[in-house]
């Protein structure tokens, strides 16, 4: 299944392994601050509500 | 179509809601073109005559290059359309899409680097195009630092979209260096409106899908990044409203 990459193999799957990581690690960065700001900002609505 | 149309997603609100309905598509699409852009191109594409299988590196340099550059534009107008309607989503999108487009700049620059190592013999070279892009990074850093440190949000707007102005140009130069310094390792442009300039179409085809996925990706990161910036925004709006006690 693997394709053939002969001598350039290092530089072939670096560039991938690199770029997969700044992808995904940017993704899971974005993923998660949305998460948490979401989260924060019910909690300090609800207080606010609560506190009329 | 209305174009006045378009100041409605100025508001917060229908911003949040109709991207409610629209990222999980974006994101969807993005998932599709960019893992099966990829997987064409790294497993079902042959090595080039010429630079053997490192020609499969395209399929990321030549994406995320041209998503930096369009990222920076897109920050352009929005930072425009801060300065003139002063619309704080336009301040938010610019500021959601800086991060993005910092990590595109980054994965060009590493992926040029071990590409042109063994084509050129050196990871870096001082040639227009690599140096306006190295640039055009130190431009994305100045600019998220901009934001973090100053206070108030409309100030940091205000000055950083200043700071976008006069970074569009080295974004322009990172585009055009080699047409305008013709000299330099880079070579000219590998995609062109003329056919006949090209890179072959067994290459051309897999290297459309993987453009098509990242810029996918960055609507999809940009739209909720911005969502995630206007929640913070109010947040802070709400704190500050409770520390002074209205």
């Amino acid at each position: 299944m693997m394709p053939e990459l002969g001598k350039y193999a290092e530089a072939v799957l670096s560039s991938y392994a690199v770029a997969i990581v700044l992808i995904v690690g940017l993704i899971t960065v974005s993923v998660m601050r949305s998460n948490r700001v979401k989260k924060e900002l019910q909690q300090i609505e609800s207080k606010v509500k609560s506190n009329g | 179509m209305n174009l006045n149309a378009l100041w409605e997603y100025a508001n917060p609100k229908k911003f949040i809601q109709t991207t409610d309905r629209v990222l999980p598509w974006f994101a969807g699409l993005a998932a599709v073109t960019l893992v099966g852009g990829l997987i064409w191109g790294f497993f079902f594409t042959p090595a080039d005559y010429r630079q053997g299988s490192t020609v499969k590196i395209i399929y990321l340099h030549v994406p995320s290059a041209l998503m930096a550059i369009n990222a920076w534009l897109m920050m352009l107008v929005t930072s425009l359309v801060w300065i003139v309607r002063r619309h704080h989503v336009s301040a938010l999108a610019a500021r959601a899409a800086a991060p993005v487009g910092m990590v595109m700049t980054v994965i060009a620059l590493l992926t040029g680097a071990i590409w042109g190592q063994p084509m050129w013999g050196t990871w870096w070279a001082w040639d227009p195009r690599l140096t306006s892009f190295l640039i055009l990074f130190l431009f994305y850093l100045g600019y998220i630092a901009l934001w973090e440190a100053i206070e108030n949000d409309d100030t940091a707007a205000d000055l950083t979209s200043i700071l976008c102005l006069v970074g569009s140009v080295f974004a322009l130069l990172s585009r055009y260096a080699v047409n305008f310094w013709n000299q330099g390792l880079h070579q000219g442009a590998s995609l062109s409106l003329d056919k006949e300039e090209n890179v072959a179409d067994v290459f051309w085809y897999p290297l459309l899908v993987c453009m098509a996925g990242f810029v996918f990706l960055f609507i999809a990161l940009v739209l909720m990044r911005t969502r995630t910036e206007i929640r913070a925004r109010r947040m802070r709006a709400l704190l500050a409203r409770e520390r002074m006690g209205v």
